[in-house]
């Protein structure tokens, strides 16, 4: 009896084991299966460090209940010699605020002294990019200007709403990888007053910018608007701007030179005059530091 | 036969047995504390999952970095940009046993006090890490709440100089979970 049981037992204790190991499956293993199964979509964050490439909008919104206070300089050109010290004796400055409404939805106004401009802006992300997903963040900006220089007409008959501007921007990016984004930034721009008897009143462009990351905190960026010939303001040059992103904590400095003088979309978009590869290069600054109005509620 | 039968019937029940001990919750919590005198930071992650066995005391938990959240959107973002890595490392884990699991009776609800050892994996560093609690035993479920402390050093998580004073070298984790008998 005890020789014949002994195999009786091994095979008993065999299949528990067999039976059981099934369950020794490693429990993280049962937790990734699980997690699996209830699995969010991952929205790529970060495509660009602020809700400006260099002169114009990435798709960065400002957080829900945050406030940015940013202030923007651009210098004279390089080009006018040692007397202007090499441009920095003239200053273009915009001081603008921008607050986020909503995840996807934020709005600001600034006020540029180049021709004593006052600006707002509307910005929404329609899509946002999902790794393994959705291969594009989508957001469409709508602005709208108004030059409060005085007439340089008086004689005649003036409207207010002449010295209104209008733009209307497609943004299209994508994160290609933690160091590199691309977007592209089709562009209307409506001037209610023409500004010359040959010039359209619809100016059309397309931007292309990008993001190149050197570390973690600086970045290297550059911007280019090309303005759909036949369409465009006589004169004026392609908007051309190269900078870094430096972040520090709380603030984003962003340095660039620029053949542009406005910061806003008409001006620095349809009315660029210099030739950035004839000296006609300012550099620029932008400071932007963000306050928290509304703690989110998690 | 009847002794094949006998086994297969023993084996069922073998596994009956150990099926019913698993619990889970897919929205346990985790916090986490830095407190130095210029800023004290915290987030919270409301998404924590964790299975539990009860018959040999393993407990894993994995959050996703991505799903802690800050008082203020700029913490969050550096906070996976910059420190935690969340697209390269997306998820943090714990994969740990209870030490003192014969202390504890799942058959009698109450308080009891538990120790926890195993791997915390953070930033793609793997670390031998004990954790202290209580797990309370009540009708149909679990509550376990544990605390530990770890160097942001251990886990290569650098802080640059100019943000050192405003952010803790040690950080104190605090996470709380209620399991539920897994169906």
């Amino acid at each position: 009896m005890r020789l014949n049981n002994k195999p009786r037992v091994v095979f008993t204790t065999l299949l528990v084991a067999l039976s059981t190991a099934g369950y020794a499956q490693d429990l993280m293993n049962m937790l990734d299966q699980e997690t699996e199964k209830q699995k969010k979509p991952d929205y790529v964050t970060a495509t660009f460090k602020t809700t400006r490439i260099i002169n114009g909008h990435s798709v960065e919104n400002v957080a829900r209940g945050v406030l940015d206070f940013r202030i923007s300089h651009r210098f004279g050109f390089l080009s006018s010699g040692v007397y202007e010290l090499f441009g920095l004796d003239q200053a273009a400055m915009r001081m603008g605020l921008d607050y986020g409404l909503s995840k996807r939805w934020m709005i600001g106004v600034g006020r540029s002294t180049y021709q004593k401009q006052f600006d707002g802006f509307t910005k929404y992300k329609v899509i946002s990019q999902v790794a393994d997903g959705m291969p594009v963040t989508v957001s469409a900006v709508a602005g709208m200007m108004y030059k409060s220089l005085k007439f340089d007409t008086p004689d005649r008959e003036n409207f207010l709403t002449s010295k209104l501007y209008y733009s209307a921007q497609l943004l299209v990016a994508r994160k290609f990888s933690e160091s590199l984004s691309l977007q592209l930034m089709p562009t209307v721009i409506h001037y209610n007053l023409a500004t010359g008897i040959n010039d359209p009143n619809d100016v059309f462009s397309v931007g292309a910018g990008g993001r190149m990351k050197l570390s973690r905190r600086v970045s290297l960026n550059a911007e280019y608007y090309y303005q759909i010939p036949g369409h465009q303001l006589a004169g004026t040059q392609n908007s051309l701007a190269l900078g870094f992103d430096i972040e520090t904590g709380g603030h984003v400095f962003q340095l660039n030179v620029t053949n542009s003088t406005g910061m806003t979309e008409r001006s620095f978009i349809s009315e660029t005059t210099g030739n950035f590869f004839k000296g006609d290069i300012r550099f620029g600054f932008t400071i932007s530091r963000v306050f928290t109005i509304v703690k989110p509620k998690y | 036969m009847k002794f094949l039968l006998v086994n297969v019937l023993f084996c069922l029940f073998a596994t009956q047995a150990l099926t019913q001990p698993l619990y889970m919750t897919r929205n346990g919590k985790v916090f986490f504390f830095s407190k130095t005198p210029v800023e004290n930071i915290d987030a919270v992650n409301n998404e924590v999952t964790s299975l539990l066995n009860t018959a040999n005391g393993e407990v894993a938990v994995a959050v996703l970095v991505k799903s802690f959240h800050f008082d203020r959107a700029l913490m969050e973002e550096h906070f996976n940009e910059n420190y935690m890595e969340s697209t390269k490392f997306p998820k943090a884990t714990y994969n740990g046993k209870i030490l003192n699991l014969d202390k504890i009776n799942f058959k009698v609800n109450g308080t009891y006090p538990v120790e926890v050892g195993g791997d915390l994996t953070l930033h793609g560093v793997k670390q031998y890490q004990t954790a202290t609690g209580t797990l309370t035993v009540a009708a149909d479920k679990l509550e376990a709440a544990a605390q530990f402390t770890i160097k942001l050093a251990d886990f290569k998580i650098q802080i640059p100089s100019l943000v050192a004073e405003k952010i803790s070298e040690t950080i104190e984790i605090k996470i709380n979970c209620i399991y539920a008998p897994k169906q």
